[in-house]
């Protein structure tokens, strides 16, 4: 055990985490050179292309030094605010961090916020100052701010690059010098805090574990403690570049397990891992069930395809637990499926994984998270979906939930993002000066404030330069209305949004506004309308179309003539009619482009 | 019957809507007439029956000195079997159309122009980067007319923002007076990788208003049949007789040959084919080597798209017997389509669908709900 050492890795999407993860992966040969994909940690397509690990992994490297061999296992861990629970659970499973921070940038929001967690839960920190052949790096300044958080010595701060190699043999000594060897007792029952998992369509679900106490062997029978259901151990290993088969996986160390579980959802990360025959006491604290915070219905483009997107689904859901799923009906879209997110970035993996891995087109409706409504009668119902919303004659109140956000900005940008949050309608709690800078803000605001446009407009607002964090606090009352659009007289429930009194009106104009724009021309005119209830707040019209021909020369080219036409009427399959009116998909998506 | 057509990808001068291949450097022209008359030979098997139809279309085909006009068709004379009444079309401008080359023409077995005269508005020629002057245009008709030709379409432009409602009515009158017996009319289309596209994104030049190529095409739909023209297809209006047999082959599904760079080629069964649009690709091609031209099978559904797109546009239209031969039911199918649009856009009968100007307005919509 004295030779082990367990460590993740804090960084902010994009401060080089990854390229830096595979020069350590190179420098201990755990892969070689002519291996060396570039970025081997994020081994989705998807990730590589978006630059952020979504799911977390493990890998365990040897390194020899002074004559010692050490075993350090590196688990890797999202970056994003949508995955934060799971964060939480690979840093429990860890006694050191590497911090990295972007010499160029400087500490961000989502940095700040795992930091903590680290800290909280008594991690030693190894600050890294990545990126350091960057031109534009700012070693002296950032180094401030990185003495400012977590108060270590200047000097404790590594100068590194990911791309040049430079560092690397002192990031390696410093986690065996700093980081101390775990703690745990081989003789006490089994305790293993799982952390992670994988889908594996030949071998089930393999779970990642971090063993507390005793020793897993292969063969035994074990029982996860939160879902309390008994697997056998076919298989335990240890982490390499592939998976290395080992007879017992001892205190102290990562490993896997492969015991023929068929779905994701049986293995929930934070859930404990212990022996049948003598289990541990106690279920390892800070187990939570994920709960999906943002909800939007997916509904096939060809109506035909409801079965095999709900195969895909399920498909998806074998190894994304996070996903939940129920069935619905829209009168707009036909038969498709509620589903509920970690968040918007979650919401566009799912999205895009069923496009790439599924070949699903699917259209996706605006996203809103759940509420709760309390009726007259006494009645208190979860509205996942605008349109069920009851009448509000019957409607006592409703209650959204609200997070608290952590904005960190360059002082210049302040009074912006300032007004954005409290057009957000959200109430400033904290303004504290990080350097003389930097700034961070904190605010508390519903979350459906956020899963619109929330980000975009951050972005723009600073130019690039504002980190956002969040974390759910409670469910308050407010003042929300139900908004209706009509097309041609007729609502269209895919477009229902439940908004607050004081902005339906102007969000009633600009969504009329919009589907003017999104609509195209048709053979009648479209009055487009926004109402609460039964009173019509805003209205626009779409002219009929009169011209719709090519009347220029084009000679024997017919072939240009026709493809012009099937483009078109692929692009009118992918519109929905709604009464006599045919909607294109962006329509749905209206909300989100609004100014 | 076969129907053949050249392109001269040469032109003195760029019109700004113009998204048809061409040079305006006259560098590669031997050795693009060359390479043609190459290509007449190696496809000459392809033309298996006699040829009813010969268009020289462009770029500006006007722009070639005897000689080279003589060389083409001697070319085509030597290996292929023209009717004795075939139609053969030169495309030209009007200012190229001096005495000279009346005569030279005269001389040639061209028997019809199609003249690009677009308006008889300079504000409207200047718009388009035109060569030629409105003065140029009345020249070029009746000088043809004086050396005999009869034979003669003119080509104008509708919807140029320059263009007034009363301009355009004189456009039209001016031609019913010259009597010329086969127009042409296009909407000014404003194309991607135009100068014309460009100069509108940049403001340079103000964008066609669809209302103005709504009116206009009312207008020219209204007055030239009341002339006695008849519309026989969306952008054509003829006399009796004067229907340009050459075109009409590319809207009836019928065989033709394209020879130089960009032209295209039907089978009149399943195979599309068209040359590279670039000179030296081409005449690179031509000497073997590298890869000239793209071929395009047809599927079933891309010939009843295809179908349908070119039957509506002619006064033909669609007819039973022809659409049944897709399958049965299929002209029922695009009846019961018909009845889901607007009754003005249809002329009606039991066997036959064909469209009122209002429905020619929508044509490309219409094709894709009948299809539905």
């Amino acid at each position: 055990m004295k030779n082990i050492r367990n460590f993740c890795i804090i960084a902010h999407i994009d401060h080089g985490k990854s390229t830096l993860a595979d020069r350590l992966l190179q420098h201990t040969k755990t892969i070689s050179d002519r291996d060396l994909k570039a970025q081997v940690l994020d081994d989705m397509d998807l990730e590589r292309e978006r630059g952020i690990t979504i799911k977390s992994k493990a890998i365990q490297m040897e390194y020899h030094t002074q004559g010692e061999t050490y075993f350090l296992n590196l688990i890797d861990t999202p970056g994003h605010v949508d995955f934060s629970y799971e964060v939480s659970r690979s840093i429990a499973a860890c006694e050191g961090a590497l911090l990295i921070v972007d010499a160029s940038q400087g500490i961000q929001a989502q940095t700040i916020s795992n930091l903590y967690l680290a800290i909280e839960n008594d991690l030693e920190i190894i600050p890294i100052l990545n990126k350091m052949d960057l031109p534009s790096a700012m070693p002296e300044e950032v180094k401030d701010q990185i003495v400012d958080l977590i108060g270590c010595k200047r000097e404790d701060i590594i100068p590194a690059s990911g791309k040049t190699g430079m560092g690397i043999e002192e990031i390696l000594q410093a986690i065996i010098h700093r980081v101390s060897s775990p703690q745990g007792d081989e003789s006490a029952p089994l305790q293993a805090l799982i952390f992670d998992s994988v889908f594996n369509p030949f071998r089930g679900v393999i779970a990642y574990y971090r063993v507390l106490n005793g020793v897993i062997r292969k063969g035994d029978k074990v029982k996860f403690m939160a879902t309390n259901s008994t697997y056998d151990a076919d298989e335990v290993g240890v982490l390499k570049l592939e998976l290395s088969p080992r007879n017992e996986i001892k205190a102290g160390d990562v490993g896997y397990i492969v015991s023929g579980i068929k779905s994701a959802r049986e293995v929930k990360v934070g859930d404990t891992i212990t022996h049948v025959s003598r289990p541990c006491s106690d279920a390892i604290k800070g187990f939570e069930e994920v709960k999906p915070m943002v909800f939007a219905g997916i509904y096939p483009v060809d109506t035909e395809d409801f079965e095999e997107l709900r195969n895909s689904m399920e498909k998806l859901q074998l190894n994304d637990a996070s996903l939940t799923w129920e069935p619905e009906a829209s009168a707009a879209l036909g038969f498709g499926f509620r589903c509920g997110f970690l968040g918007m970035l979650h919401m566009e993996i799912i999205q895009e994984r069923l496009e790439r891995e599924f070949k699903m087109t699917v259209i996706t409706t605006v996203p809103n998270v759940s509420y709760i409504a309390f009726t007259k009668k006494g009645e208190t119902l979860i509205v996942n979906n605008p349109s069920e919303l009851p009448d509000s004659t019957k409607l006592e109140y409703v209650e959204e939930p609200f997070i608290k956000a952590q904005i960190i900005t360059k002082s210049e940008f302040l009074g912006g993002v300032m007004t954005l949050c409290i057009q957000k309608r959200g109430i400033l709690k904290g303004q504290h000066y990080l350097t003389q800078d930097r700034v961070e803000l904190t605010f508390e605001m519903p979350l459906a404030e956020i899963v619109f446009d929330f980000y975009d407009k951050l972005k723009t607002i600073s130019k690039g330069y504002a980190s956002f964090d969040y974390h759910p606090l409670e469910y308050r009352q407010s003042d929300l209305v139900k908004l209706d659009i009509l097309l041609n007289a007729e609502q269209v429930d895919a477009l229902s949004a439940l908004i607050h009194r004081n902005n339906a009106y102007e969000f009633g104009k600009k969504m009329c506004e919009k589907l003017k724009e999104l609509i195209p021309r048709q053979q009648f005119e479209i009055p487009i309308q926004a109402a609460i209830g039964a009173k019509i707040i805003a209205r626009e019209t779409i002219k009929a179309l009169r011209k719709d021909v090519t009347a220029k020369c084009y000679g024997g080219d017919i072939s240009r003539k026709r493809k012009l036409l099937e483009k078109q009427k692929e692009g009118k399959k992918r519109m929905r009619q709604v009464g006599s009116v045919e909607i294109p998909q962006q329509a749905f998506l209206a909300v989100l482009k609004l100014d | 019957m076969s129907a053949l057509y050249l392109h001269i990808p040469f032109c003195r001068r760029a019109c700004y809507y113009c998204d048809f291949h061409f040079s305006t450097s006259q560098q590669t022209r031997q050795d693009v007439l060359r390479a043609m008359l190459q290509e007449l030979i190696m496809r000459s098997h392809e033309i298996t029956s006699p040829i009813q139809s010969i268009y020289l279309g462009g770029g500006t085909p006007s722009l070639l000195e005897y000689n080279e006009l003589m060389m083409i068709f001697d070319q085509i004379f030597l290996l292929q079997n023209v009717l004795q009444d075939a139609e053969i079309t030169i495309e030209v401008n009007p200012d190229d159309l001096n005495r000279d080359k009346l005569k030279q023409v005269r001389n040639s077995p061209v028997n019809r122009f199609s003249i690009g005269v677009q308006s008889f508005h300079d504000d409207d020629l200047k718009y388009m980067h035109r060569i030629h002057s409105a003065r140029d245009a009345e020249y070029a008709i009746k000088g043809a007319q004086d050396n005999g030709f009869d034979n003669i379409s003119v080509d104008l432009i509708y919807g140029i923002p320059t263009l007034t409602h009363e301009g355009w009515i004189n456009n039209i009158q001016k031609l019913i007076s010259f009597d010329v017996p086969h127009i042409s009319a296009y909407a000014l289309t404003v194309e991607q990788h135009t100068p014309l596209f460009h100069l509108i994104k940049r403001k340079k030049l103000n964008a066609p208003l669809d209302a103005s190529i709504i009116r206009q095409f009312n207008n020219i739909a209204q007055i030239l049949p009341s002339a006695g023209y008849e519309h026989y297809e969306i952008s054509n209006f003829a006399k009796t007789g004067f229907r340009s047999r050459h075109n009409s082959s590319y809207w009836q599904g019928k065989a033709y040959v394209g020879i130089g760079p960009s032209a295209h080629s039907f089978d009149g069964k399943n195979t599309r084919r068209w040359n590279v649009s670039n000179n030296i690709r081409y005449i690179k091609g031509l000497q073997g080597e590298s890869e000239w031209f793209e071929t395009e099978y047809l599927s079933k559904e891309n010939k009843l798209l295809e179908w349908v797109m070119t039957s509506l546009r002619c006064a033909e239209g669609i007819r039973r017997e022809s659409a049944d031969k897709f399958g049965p039911g299929q002209f029922d199918k695009f009846i019961n389509n018909a009845t889901q649009m607007s009754s003005h856009w249809f002329n009606a009968d039991a066997d036959v669908l064909r469209l009122t100007p209002s429905g020619m307005l929508m044509c490309d919509y219409i094709t894709l709900q009948l299809l539905n």
